[in-house]
């Protein structure tokens, strides 16, 4: 394990990007939750490289939550069982 | 979600300068030499084993959910199984719950009702009660080992007396974790809000309550540390 976070660029997952799968992730705010450590998990997580990692913990803090990785079911409750053993609060949802 | 640093250091009661027998102060995490080290006074070390003991035990424990400790007592009454008594020549086959256990689908399928554990190991689905279960019994234990797992490495590593923590990639992450545990936990029995640093601003000395939002505010420094001393 590397002691700086990854930063391959994993596939864009935004809010408005249009997902060839259905099912998201999404994580909720919190008011426990380092925003340092928030942003530190996304780009441990899923490589997401700083910047992006920073908007989408920024999105989570000022709109309540966002959506971080898209793709199959499976997939994505893998991202949720990853993102609760950090202590994320994260759920799994079809997109709408 | 929380600031991080905040305002001000934590640590009402540290020493403005180190104390005399020790070669640097206590405080936060800092790179060097490609480990992350931090020096703990002997009361910040008691503090800290005792609040990552707790939540191991209660990530340990059993009877969280319910009907967990029905199925513990069934599992006792079952009497010794092959794996506790090797040479009494029995047979050496797996009982439905041991085969169940082994493939993890014996995890609970209901949320917990206590807070604390509630947020340590929350619902994956927001409005599926039945995928929720599911996704549950499939990863609930675990996840709760990871925690435990995260705790031990903790305990492992602070030496009780207290004193300097160098820690390599693995072992930070597990810290890194542990912290965040432990703040989940306090924060959520606290009801601690984004803006609990006022609160502890005007807090009062007598109120007990300040206290534990001392400690609150300290492990968030703690990590807050841990997370830039590793980017």
């Amino acid at each position: 394990m590397s002691v700086a976070p990854a930063e391959v660029e994993r596939e864009e997952a935004g809010l408005d990007a249009v997902p060839d799968t259905p099912w998201v992730t999404i994580v909720w705010n919190d008011p426990i939750n380092l925003m340092s450590y928030v942003t530190y998990v996304f780009q441990k997580v899923f490589g997401y490289a700083k910047p992006k990692a920073e908007k989408l913990m920024l999105d989570v803090h000022h709109r309540g939550k966002a959506v971080v990785s898209n793709g199959t079911r499976e997939a994505m409750e893998r991202d949720a069982e990853i993102l609760h053993g950090y202590g994320l609060w994260a759920t799994v949802s079809h997109d709408r | 979600m929380s600031g991080g640093a905040g305002r001000r250091k934590p640590g009402r009661d540290e020493p403005a300068y180190g104390a005399p027998d020790e070669e640097e102060a206590t405080g936060a995490f800092r790179r060097s030499r490609g480990r992350v080290s931090a020096r703990f006074s002997a009361s910040q070390a008691v503090i800290l084993r005792n609040l990552v003991s707790q939540v191991a035990e209660l990530m340990r424990a059993a009877a969280a959910y319910p009907g967990a400790a029905d199925s513990a007592a069934a599992a006792a009454a079952a009497g010794p199984s092959a794996s506790q008594d090797p040479a009494g020549g029995g047979d050496p086959g797996l009982s439905p719950e041991d085969f169940a256990a082994m493939i993890g689908a014996a995890g609970p399928t209901s949320p917990p009702e206590d807070p604390v554990l509630a947020r340590l190991l929350p619902d994956a689905y927001r409005d599926d009660p039945e995928a929720a279960g599911e996704f549950r019994r499939y990863t609930e234990q675990g996840l709760r080992s990871g925690k435990v797992a995260a705790a031990q490495t903790v305990l492992d590593t602070l030496p009780a007396e207290g004193g300097q923590v160098r820690l390599g990639p693995e072992d930070a992450q597990a810290w890194l974790r542990a912290l965040n545990d432990v703040r989940l936990a306090i924060g959520t029995v606290l009801g601690v809000t984004e803006d609990y640093e006022d609160e502890l601003e005007a807090a009062s000395w007598a109120d007990p309550r300040s206290a534990y939002l001392e400690v609150y505010h300290w492990l968030g420094y703690m990590q807050d540390s841990l997370v830039r001393a590793l980017r």
